[in-house]
């Protein structure tokens, strides 16, 4: 038998053999506290906030790293329990600045969740005199360890899901902080930007750089053309920033949302992630023409590119030249939008809505500039956004439904599902297919790059050719595929990696709460987005093809390579 | 010193180092080639059998340890002999390693045998650099000799020892921190379980032993468990080492039967309190040993009785504190300690420890008041309570017994009982003068 029989506050119950107690009690209906815990990592039990009296155990113990045994007597409500978790909480305010006011997580703080809850009133500690200066060394995140709680999530998800490990704890006893090696900045390390540590962290210790205010004051000059673009994994997760469930799918709302702030014109990003297939995939046929530089990596993950720029320089001529979907479009919109529109470029102020913090630092990459002027000018989070439509008294689900506005806002399914890992694939899979054997898919599902699988691995036929791919997704996955190419164990095609667990849905600028069951969801949500769309392949995307036809002429043209088309560079241990 | 009857387990003779001639000459080594005649199985047997405990403070059954690190399907094993003796008042290992350093490589061997590990280690504490230099000698010797090393007594059991050196942080006598350590990580405890005799160093089964419970091994197997029992009493068999300091006429390490009271070794080891003084309290088990009043010095040392009377014998450290001690002077200096070891991974002991040194020093300060006591009291509950490892848990203890027994010496310090007669204030006026 799999399951054990034990009590919670008395009550009889049964039990997962395997099963800690802490998700015990859960099933129960009982949400014990908890800070350092997260369902996707290792138990750390470092907070201590979750414990709970165990009949026959002389102190309490932590839920998250006790298992159950049978006949286990848990009591989860007593007065010492009540007394003791209030004050490992008093306990920890009083080292932590009583500035909830004004922080960047008031409202969705944790730690004042907590609070709150167990009627934390009196804070008679004091508080250590040490102030630590912020890090706001990089465009993307903006550290403060005087709020730093030492839970640990951001090193854990930094070293274990990631693998790039710049995050530690240093120190002991009351001088511990969590931060880069030696004192050290974010941009003095080899840190990717990739934010989930700031996706992670339950308080303001670490938090995505705010670029709202940059935003208001575009929308409020008068002599400024606004134009926002949001990426294909926000549509399916900004719900989540008003209260409603994971996978929603609000890309209607958001669109009324975005004009009710007041953009001059409301696009998409699943333009350029069509237009990014059109290059992209001529460039894989290119390169599997003459055999050189295989496999093509992907480059839309600008996380992943920092993560090669520093860890695998040598790997650098397989990525593909492509710039990312939100730097095309910024170049476009600068180019291709202001000629037709008849604006003037220098007058136009691109904003991009992102579920990334990387992207700010590759808006801000001084190479971004086709046009003569930054490709993207603002990039905003998930977060962001969610915070700018609360500012201006946004009711969401209330919003009646609108569409994006043309030709900039005209994409397909295959550009809506670049928002989750296996997603860039799957979409050049469903072009490049037909591009090379002139024949219609009759399945447009490659089920086998679909899935939270951290590796995923396909055979495709291309015309009487065998092909294969392989998809990875968190840097810790990555850095496998990586290690099987540079030694040659890898005969792959094509690979796509993405920097973040689930690919651009599980980002790290994305609503806090994701777990690996949202980003699970939040996938599902963008498979059934594509499946409502009329046009599910990139080639198809009529606005691309016009954009050919009147402006580009060709895939891999000259005028692509001016706009579209990037390089990279070994950056050392830095992303400076 | 005193009245040791003679034959008990270590028969410490002070400033007598043991030669490894002289311990073979009386005998040395003989329960090893036992060991190894008689076989694994029986020897265990009789270590079971001895009721032998853990000495370094947790008195775990030390052959169900061996057994449980035995009964692993992984063969490659390890054997750590823990001689990071860091607890403040304690320095039994110390004499063990410096005296009689034959007698715990004997020890380690055969419990190296007995758990099927051939490779051990023993962590000794950066600040014993002079055990650590005889220790070396003494495993080289016990090398060139065949003590140590590849096929010993030609029996087909190989065994290598080697010192490693501790850098100085008392947590890393925590032996899952320990284990860290030895790794190369950071010296923090880990999660239990597993436990180190499934997955210990390098995440293989590793039998994890005090200096003085492994020095106990020869002389089990040598004279066998009965004798061994015959020692303590029922409940626990065999002899302590005593660190004996403090207020009293003498101090030093005495080696005394299980069941023998506090009171008979303060007064007849120790010679009792100095001339025209009083026993104030006890500090048993160390730093991170409870505070004990005179009423609770005829329990017996004995496991089941001092937890009864809530004693932690832990390293059996014995420190008196006579009637011209401060009981808050005491508990801040061992709460500075723990501060200072501290390791900072859980919340209750890095923030609670702090804040507890705060009020402690505000009290001895004259500047805290009687709430500052209670909130002391609550602050004690969470250390003690809900920490993560034995270091936070141990110095909630030693709060907690002297905030219990000497609450009346807290309050004495706070500020609404310190007003003078006239109604001045004390602090004040001891601040201007």
């Amino acid at each position: 038998m799999n399951k054990m029989k034990i009590f919670v506050n008395g009550q009889e119950v049964w039990i997962e053999k395997d099963s800690t107690v802490l998700n015990a009690v859960k099933q129960q209906g009982i949400d014990l506290p908890t800070l350092c815990h997260h369902p996707d990592q290792r138990v750390k039990a470092n907070c201590r906030v979750c414990v709970v009296e165990v009949e026959g155990v002389k102190n309490l113990v932590a839920s998250c790293s006790t298992k159950v045994a049978e006949g286990m007597r848990i009591t989860t409500n007593s007065p010492r329990v009540r007394e003791t978790v209030r004050t490992i909480l008093e306990l920890i305010f009083a080292d932590h600045p009583h500035e909830c006011l004004t922080c960047i997580r008031n409202g969705n703080c944790e730690l004042r969740q907590l609070a709150s809850k167990y009627g934390v009133r009196d804070i008679e500690g004091e508080k250590a005199n040490n102030i630590f200066p912020q890090d706001k060394s990089t465009p993307s995140l903006v550290r403060n360890p005087n709020k730093c709680i030492k839970c640990g999530r951001c090193a854990e998800v930094c070293h274990h899901t990631q693998n790039v490990g710049i995050l530690y704890s240093h120190n002991r006893g009351t001088e511990v902080c969590i931060a880069p090696e030696y004192g050290k900045q974010l941009a003095e390390v080899a840190c990717v930007l990739c934010g989930q540590c700031a996706l992670v962290c339950p308080v303001g210790a670490i938090h995505e750089k705010d670029d709202t205010d940059l935003v208001w004051e575009a929308l409020a000059n008068p002599h400024k053309h606004v134009v926002v673009q949001t990426a294909p994994a926000v549509r399916v997760s900004i719900a989540e920033e008003f209260g409603l469930p994971p996978g929603e799918i609000s890309t209607g709302k958001l669109v009324t949302a975005l004009r009710k702030l007041g953009f001059d014109q409301v696009f998409d990003t699943d333009f350029t992630a069509d237009l990014t297939i059109m290059e992209e995939g001529h460039e894989l046929l290119q390169r599997m023409q003459t055999g050189k530089n295989l496999p093509l990596l992907t480059s839309c993950s600008p996380g992943w590119i920092n993560y090669i720029e520093q860890y695998y320089p040598g790997l650098l001529p397989l990525v593909s030249t492509c710039k990312s979907p939100q730097q095309m479009f910024g170049a476009l919109a600068k180019t291709y939008y202001a000629q037709s529109s008849g604006i003037e470029p220098k007058n136009i102020f691109v904003v991009s809505v992102m579920p990334c913090t990387a992207k700010k630092y590759e808006a801000a990459r001084p190479e971004m500039n086709s046009s003569g002027f930054r490709d993207v000018d603002a990039v905003l989070t998930s977060r962001e956004l969610g915070r700018m439509l609360r500012q201006e008294g946004m009711d969401f689900q209330k919003l009646t439904e609108s569409e994006f506005d043309a030709p900039l806002g005209i994409s397909s399914g295959a550009a809506a599902i670049f928002g989750a890992t296996g997603g860039v694939m799957e979409a050049a899979l469903r072009t490049v297919y037909e591009v090379v054997t002139g024949e219609s898919l009759c399945k447009l599902e490659f089920s086998e790059v679909r899935g939270m699988e951290g590796i995923k691995e396909a055979s495709v036929e291309l015309d009487g050719k065998e092909i294969k791919v392989a998809v990875a997704h968190g840097l810790d996955k990555a850095k496998k595929v990586m290690e099987l190419i540079q030694s040659g164990k890898a005969d792959y095609s094509f690979v796509e990696i993405m920097c973040c667990p689930g690919g651009c849905i599980g980002g790290g600028g994305q609503p806090y709460g994701t777990t690996n069951e949202v980003r699970a969801k939040r996938i599902e949500a963008l498979y059934q987005v594509d499946e409502n769309m009329p046009v599910r392949k990139s080639h198809e995307n009529p606005a691309v093809q016009d954009l050919y036809r009147d402006f580009l002429k060709e895939p891999l043209g000259e005028l692509s390579h001016q706009l579209l088309h990037t390089e990279y560079r070994n950056r050392g241990l830095s992303i400076n | 010193m005193g009245k040791t009857p003679l034959d008990l387990v270590f028969n410490i003779e002070p400033n007598v180092f043991v030669s490894l001639e002289e311990y073979l000459r009386t005998g040395g080594y003989a329960a090893l080639a036992k060991s190894l005649s008689q076989g694994a199985e029986l020897s265990l047997r009789e270590i079971i059998n001895s009721d032998l405990r853990g000495r370094g403070g947790a008195a775990f059954p030390a052959g169900k340890k061996i057994e449980m690190v035995r009964g692993n399907a992984e063969t490659t094993r390890y054997i750590i002999c823990n001689a990071d003796e860091g607890e403040p008042g304690t320095f039994k290992d110390r004499f063990i390693m410096t005296h009689i350093p034959f007698q715990l490589l004997e020890g380690i061997t055969i419990a190296a045998y007995l758990s099927g590990a051939s490779q051990g280690y023993i962590y000794v504490r950066h600040e014993y650099p002079e055990a650590q230099g005889i220790l070396i000698k003494a495993i080289n010797q016990a090398e060139e000799e065949g003590l140590l090393g590849e096929n010993i007594f030609g029996s087909g059991f190989s065994f290598h020892l080697e010192l490693f050196s501790g850098a100085g942080s008392y947590l890393c006598g925590e032996e899952t921190a320990l284990l860290s350590s030895i790794e190369g990580k950071k010296g923090r405890p880990r999660l239990k379980p597993p436990y180190p005799t499934q997955s210990g160093l390098w995440n293989k089964p590793t039998l994890i032993n005090n200096v003085e419970t492994l020095a106990n091994i020869p002389k089990i197997i040598e004279k066998g468990a009965s004798w061994y029992r015959s020692l303590g009493t029922e409940d626990s068999s065999g002899t302590k080492l005593i660190s004996l300091s403090g207020d009293i006429k003498k101090r030093g390490l005495i080696e005394v039967p299980f069941g023998i009271s506090f009171a008979e070794i303060i007064n007849d080891f120790g010679g009792g309190p100095k001339e025209g003084r009083k026993i104030k309290a006890v500090n048993i088990g160390g730093a991170s040993g409870v505070l004990v009043p005179p009423e609770l010095l005829d329990t017996p040392l004995e496991y089941k009785a001092c937890a009864q009377a809530g004693i932690t014998i832990g390293s059996g450290a014995i420190f008196v504190l006579d009637d011209t001690r401060s009981i808050l002077d005491n508990v801040q200096n061992r709460l500075k300690f723990f501060l200072h070891e501290s390791c900072g991974k859980c919340t209750p002991c890095r923030e609670g420890l702090r804040q507890a040194d705060i009020i402690l020093d505000k009290l001895i300060a004259g500047q805290a008041g009687v709430k500052d006591v209670d909130t002391l009291t609550r602050y004690t509950g969470a250390i003690q309570e809900a920490s993560f490892c034995g270091l936070g848990q141990a110095a909630g203890n030693t709060l907690r017994s002297s905030l219990t027994y000497y609450r009346e010496e807290y309050l004495a310090c706070c500020q609404e009982n310190r007003k003078s007669a006239g109604g001045e204030d004390l602090a004040l006026m001891e601040e201007t003068a």
